[in-house]
């Protein structure tokens, strides 16, 4: 099994596993943040339960952490070797003639996300621990929904919001169908996928922009 | 038609190479891309310079020994063809071509447009076959019925001539549409199956000794495919190699 | 030296069967301490590398391009021949010999072709074992085809790529064994000569193609299956590197070279279409099991096809001569290649052909289509389908069954196979003439074997289809392997042979100072320029129609333009380096030489027969007129040539052909 992981088709595949990972996460959480565009108190109290729980919090959370460092590692260890494997490169190269922007730029669309959960980091999680472990406030269920409107006040934090989901879009909509083929989807199945990929990388990134776009305006 | 050239030139493995300029007239459109080089090398030799060294062999498509990167693809524009196949109606009077060796650092340049290829014969040496014997007493060719259905993708996946142009066409130099195409053919054989495991374990070790690139699905090497290799080769290897760990 | 062809005695049925119960064997321990150098690593080449490493020996194989994958045998594309009679059509190796010899014009070694004959059910049951994806019906079992010369289905074949799929099927074979180390491969190795010790072919010197060093290579038997010669032509079907080289290196060493003269020309080959080009493209013979081949029936009609003032669809069925079924009704468009060929070539002089050259027929689906299309419709229950349906559901089958050769023609010529008829016409494509070789495979130098289409033996004077696939393969998996062992018996305690010897080194000096003398003639003329020159003097004069004045003066004028490329020719770059050029020179010196031998050969086979049609020799009146005379009176014989220096002073030694199991017929596809 270990040599498995060790070949390049186990790496594809623990690529694939751990995005597997990430694409659910993104399901349950634009499914959380979504239910602040109708109701303040269902958002908190979801946010509440996602934040108490300890099964949340001290299990699928560091399995997330663990899955978002994986995937930066690995995507960027494997395109250091892929940069490699090229030796010289071409004076004259159409990419474009066989494969989609979207494909060969996946380590620069990664980085513009990697930017981004630095920035979301700053933004929700750092407060979150500073909240919770070192200032330890006294735990205030209807928090949430407020801190989520004032961070969606500045327009440049909106803008880097926009931006970054713009090219998670992109992401995913090479990611997805890759992940699937990595382990192995018959190209029969591909088709199917692939339209269902589609519509995930529109979806999802356009959920969240509409969330933070919402809470921008809806605050004036 | 007139052309201008852009090629690369290199001595051998251990020189540096460069681009070149050259100029090549009255070209018919009719001619194969070869017949062009052939054209320029008449010239070339004719005033006493050295002509430019590339593979070719059969010039029909299948010996899978062109390999030229023509203006930023693996055999050039056209889809379903080897460089010996292009024809230079494909291109327009006036027009500079860029002209270089498939690029991959498991390909070294021997030569000008000639690469060394040796890693898929190494690939093909580490499991690329049935284990068995000539003997003149093997079963009878129709012991074993195999449905129409496995024996013409079987096929399609052993069209494969071994050019390299996926390895060439893929940003990481990856040689997975190759692996997959050779693990392919024998895996959907029954008289592939009692090695299937070995074999996909050994080829994909070998190809990542010798320093393919890992396959990223941006799915270039099956267009420029000259015999149209389906990414469905890749998938299978990707379930091959699952499989063989489990059992 | 009298030639001993060492057929076993017996009745043909049991000659290879009892020989193979009574040759010598080695045992398994010696075989660890035997080399074998294998020339050529095609079908044939390739086949016997990797049986006789599965047998224990060791073996060195050679082959110029950089993998044995990329020999010429991968671009046949039609099939494989094998009397397995699973279509019930009444096939039997009685059925497959007799077709081989009658297909030959009665001009091969009958227990060779009987030999063939026989082993060709093992090679299908073998290429299967190896996982060669042969095309299957929807039982699961093997399809097969039927091809030209024959009234029985016995081609089984691999969609439109059946020589490539052999041809992995046993460079996987060659794979397991060089992993396995017992063939050690050299790729991108060009062999020069051979080293003879005692009489006995004992090495060879070789060229890397990538250092341009000059290497000595020992072993205790050398097997040549380096192809065949139609090179000599300049425009083939065969690779740019196809070379005789090897072949005549071991004709200048006492190898007896057979027939010569005896070339195909294929009859379905792309038009050449002007002075660039470089090589001439085969659309399988396959394609005459559907396809029609016609030239208009009035000659304003061609004279407008070929001013392209008439489109050949604007020709009314009844103003199209479908020429090989008018002459010849029994088999039509499935007459040999070297009748179809020169029916051809008929029309063609006569003023018919389509082609702007006028050297062109058609090769028209229409019919073939139509035909399926209504099949189809009733497989499928559609009851009055229009003639646009009619045409979809036909074109599918065809598709199915032809597509990458149409493919293929559009990417060349820029038409739709489809919509306007083929145009084809004949090209040099196989030689039947080779290395005389005896039943056992061994050249007229002991331990000098020759084996697929670099030897003579079993086509005589014309291929059948699908026939060249199965002799490489025969010779290299069931026939060599056997017969071999019986000469290394005896050579169990000769130990490793040395390479420092003066055999080796003059072997070596000839090859280097032949380098050196390209290298430093500073002469005017492109290696090419003097290759074209010979190929269109062959053409001309020693192509598809031969006569003695023409053959005469072939033979001077090819003289001649060997001794101006020996003064004229120019190859740059240095030695010591990849050279294409220097390869080239090479191999186009031996062409010179062996372009004359060819003439001279056709000068003395006063006789048409098979691929070599001697204008002087055709029948003058009956059902017959026009069509090629054989004599077996006087030239039922192989012509084996030795070598005496200049080709014109060759020596002629007779091998007498005997035919015992068959009877001499006139070859009649009427």
């Amino acid at each position: 099994m270990s040599g498995f992981f060790k070949s390049s088709i186990g790496r594809k595949v623990a690529m694939a596993l751990s995005a597997f990972f990430l694409m659910f996460f993104l399901i349950i959480h634009l499914a959380v943040n979504i239910t602040s565009l109708f109701s303040a108190d269902v958002f908190n109290e979801m946010s509440h339960f996602m934040g108490t729980n300890p099964l949340v919090q001290f299990a699928l959370q560091p399995v997330l952490i663990f899955g978002v460092v994986f995937h930066f590692i690995m995507g960027f260890v494997l395109e250091l070797r892929n940069k490699k494997a090229k030796g010289v490169a071409y004076a004259k190269n159409n990419g474009a003639a066989n494969s989609t922007w979207m494909s060969r730029n996946m380590v620069y669309s990664g980085l513009v996300i990697l930017a981004f959960l630095v920035l979301h980091f700053i933004d929700f999680w750092f407060p979150e621990l500073n909240y919770k472990y070192i200032a330890v406030n006294p735990e205030d269920p209807t928090r949430y929904f407020h801190e989520l409107q004032e961070k969606f006040i500045p327009v440049w934090r909106v803008a880097a919001y926009v931006i970054a989901f713009i090219l998670l879009g992109l992401h995913l909509a090479h990611g997805f169908a890759s992940s699937f083929q990595s382990l192995g989807a018959s190209t029969i199945r591909q088709k199917t996928l692939q339209t269902f990929g589609k519509a995930y990388s529109i979806i999802i990134p356009l959920g969240f922009i509409v969330i933070a776009l919402y809470h921008h305006f809806s605050h004036h | 038609m007139n052309l201008t050239l852009k090629i690369w030139r290199q001595k051998d493995s251990k020189s540096k190479g460069q681009m070149v300029d050259y100029k090549v007239t009255e070209i018919s459109e009719h001619m194969s891309f070869l017949e062009m080089m052939d054209v320029l090398n008449e010239q070339l030799v004719n005033s006493g310079e050295e002509p430019v060294a590339f593979d070719h062999d059969c010039r029909e498509g299948i010996c899978g020994m062109c390999s030229m990167y023509i203006n930023g693809e693996a055999h050039g524009p056209d889809r379903g063809v080897t460089t010996c196949q292009l024809h230079m109606r494909m291109f327009k009077d006036g027009d500079t071509i860029t002209i270089e060796p498939f690029r991959a650092a498991a390909f070294p340049v021997i030569k000008d447009l000639v690469v060394d290829r040796m890693a898929f014969e190494r690939i093909q040496q580490a499991g690329g076959y049935i284990s068995v014997n000539t003997s003149g007493n093997t079963q009878d060719a129709n012991s074993i019925p195999i449905s129409k259905h496995a024996a013409d993708e079987a096929m399609d996946a052993a069209t494969c001539i071994g050019c390299g142009a996926c390895v060439a066409t893929c940003k990481n130099s990856s040689a997975m549409l190759f692996v997959g195409a050779k693990v392919s053919q024998f895996a959907l054989l029954p008289q592939g199956q009692v090695e299937a495991a070995d074999r996909v374990r050994n080829m994909v070790a070998q190809m990542d000794l010798e320093g393919f690139g890992n396959c990223t699905n941006t799915g270039a090497c099956e267009i420029e495919c000259p015999k149209g290799i389906s990414l469905e080769n890749i998938a299978r290897m990707n379930r091959e190699l699952m499989k063989s760990t489990v059992s | 030296m009298a030639l001993d062809s060492k057929v076993p005695h017996g009745p043909i049925q049991n000659k290879w069967t009892d020989y193979k119960n009574h040759i010598d064997l080695v045992n398994p321990a010696n075989k660890r301490h035997i080399d074998v150098i294998v020339v050529g690593t095609g079908l044939a080449g390739g086949s016997a590398a990797a049986t006789l490493a599965e047998l224990g020996y060791n073996v060195k194989a050679f082959a110029y391009q950089d993998s044995p994958r990329r020999a010429h045998s991968i671009a046949a594309q039609g099939g494989i021949n094998a009397a397995k009679n699973y279509m019930g059509d009444g096939d039997s190796t009685y059925r497959l010999f007799y077709d081989t010899v009658k297909g030959g014009d009665y001009r091969s070694r009958e227990a060779n072709v009987y030999r063939l004959a026989e082993v060709s059910a093992n090679i299908i049951d073998q290429c299967v074992a190896q996982g060669v994806p042969f095309a299957r019906d929807y039982g699961g079992l093997l399809d097969n085809r039927s091809f030209g010369g024959v009234l029985v289905s016995r081609t089984f074949y691999a969609k439109g790529q059946t020589g490539q799929q052999l041809l992995l099927g046993c460079y996987s074979a060659m794979n397991r064994q060089i992993a396995r180390g017992k063939i050690e491969m050299f790729n991108r190795h060009e062999m020069l000569d051979v080293v003879k010790i005692d009489g006995k072919a004992r090495g060879i010197i070789a060229r890397n193609l990538i250092t341009g060093e000059i290497e000595r290579h020992s072993a205790h038997a050398v097997v040549i299956a380096t192809g065949g010669y139609g090179n000599v032509y300049f425009l083939s079907t065969n690779a740019m590197g196809s070379n005789a080289t090897a072949a005549w290196k071991i004709h200048k060493k006492g190898a007896y070279f057979a027939n010569p003269c005896f070339t195909q020309i294929h009859p379905t080959c792309i038009p050449r279409s002007g002075d660039y080009q470089s090589k001439l493209t085969l659309m399988s013979e396959s394609l005459r099991n559907d396809g029609r081949i016609w030239v208009p029936a009035k000659i304003e009609d061609a004279k407008a096809i070929q001013q392209r003032k008439l489109k050949p669809t604007e020709i009314a069925e009844e103003d199209r001569d479908y020429f090989l079924e008018r002459r010849y009704p029994a088999f039509g468009n499935l007459v040999p290649r070297d009748v179809a060929s020169r029916a051809a070539k008929e029309r063609c002089d006569a003023g018919f052909g389509v082609n702007a050259t006028g050297e062109a027929v058609y090769l028209d689906f229409a019919a073939a289509i139509d035909r399926y299309g209504k099949t189809q419709a009733k497989i499928q229950n559609i009851t009055n389908p229009s003639k646009e349906k009619i045409y979809e559901l036909g074109q599918a089958i065809v598709e199915e069954k032809y597509g990458n050769l149409f493919q293929m023609y559009e990417k060349i010529v820029d038409e739709n196979p489809y919509k306007t008829p083929m145009m084809i016409y004949p090209a040099t494509h196989y030689t039947m003439g080779g290395i005389w070789v005896d039943y056992n495979l061994m050249t007229t130098v002991d331990g000098l074997y020759c084996i697929g289409e670099a030897n003579f033996s079993d086509h005589g004077a014309n291929r059948l289809g699908a026939s060249a696939l199965m002799q490489g393969l025969a010779d290299g998996y069931f026939v060599l392997p056997y017969t071999i062992g019986d000469y290394l018996s005896k050579d169990i305690r000769t130990g490793k042979i040395p390479t420092n010897t003066p055999e080796f080194d003059e072997a070596e000096k000839e090859v280097t100072d032949r380098i050196n003398f390209f290298l430093n003639n500073k002469g005017t003329k492109s290696v090419d320029y003097f290759h074209k020159k010979l190929g269109k003097v062959m053409w001309d004069k020693v192509g598809m129609a031969r006569n003695a004045k023409g053959l005469t003066e072939a033979m001077a004028e090819i003289k001649a333009i060997r001794e101006e490329f020996w003064k004229e020719v120019k190859v740059p770059g240095s030695g010591n380096e990849m050279n294409p050029e220097l390869e080239k020179a090479g191999r186009v010196a031996d062409f010179l030489e062996l372009g004359e031998l060819f003439a001279k050969d056709a000068l003395v086979r006063e006789e048409s027969c098979g691929g070599h049609f001697r204008e002087e020799s055709a029948e003058t009146d009956g059902p017959q007129k026009g069509e090629a005379k054989r004599n077996d009176k006087d030239f039922a014989f192989v012509s084996a040539w030795e070598y005496k220096g200049e080709p014109a002073d060759a020596v002629l030694h007779k091998e007498q052909l005997e035919f015992k199991d068959i009877e001499l017929k006139q070859r009649s596809y009427k």
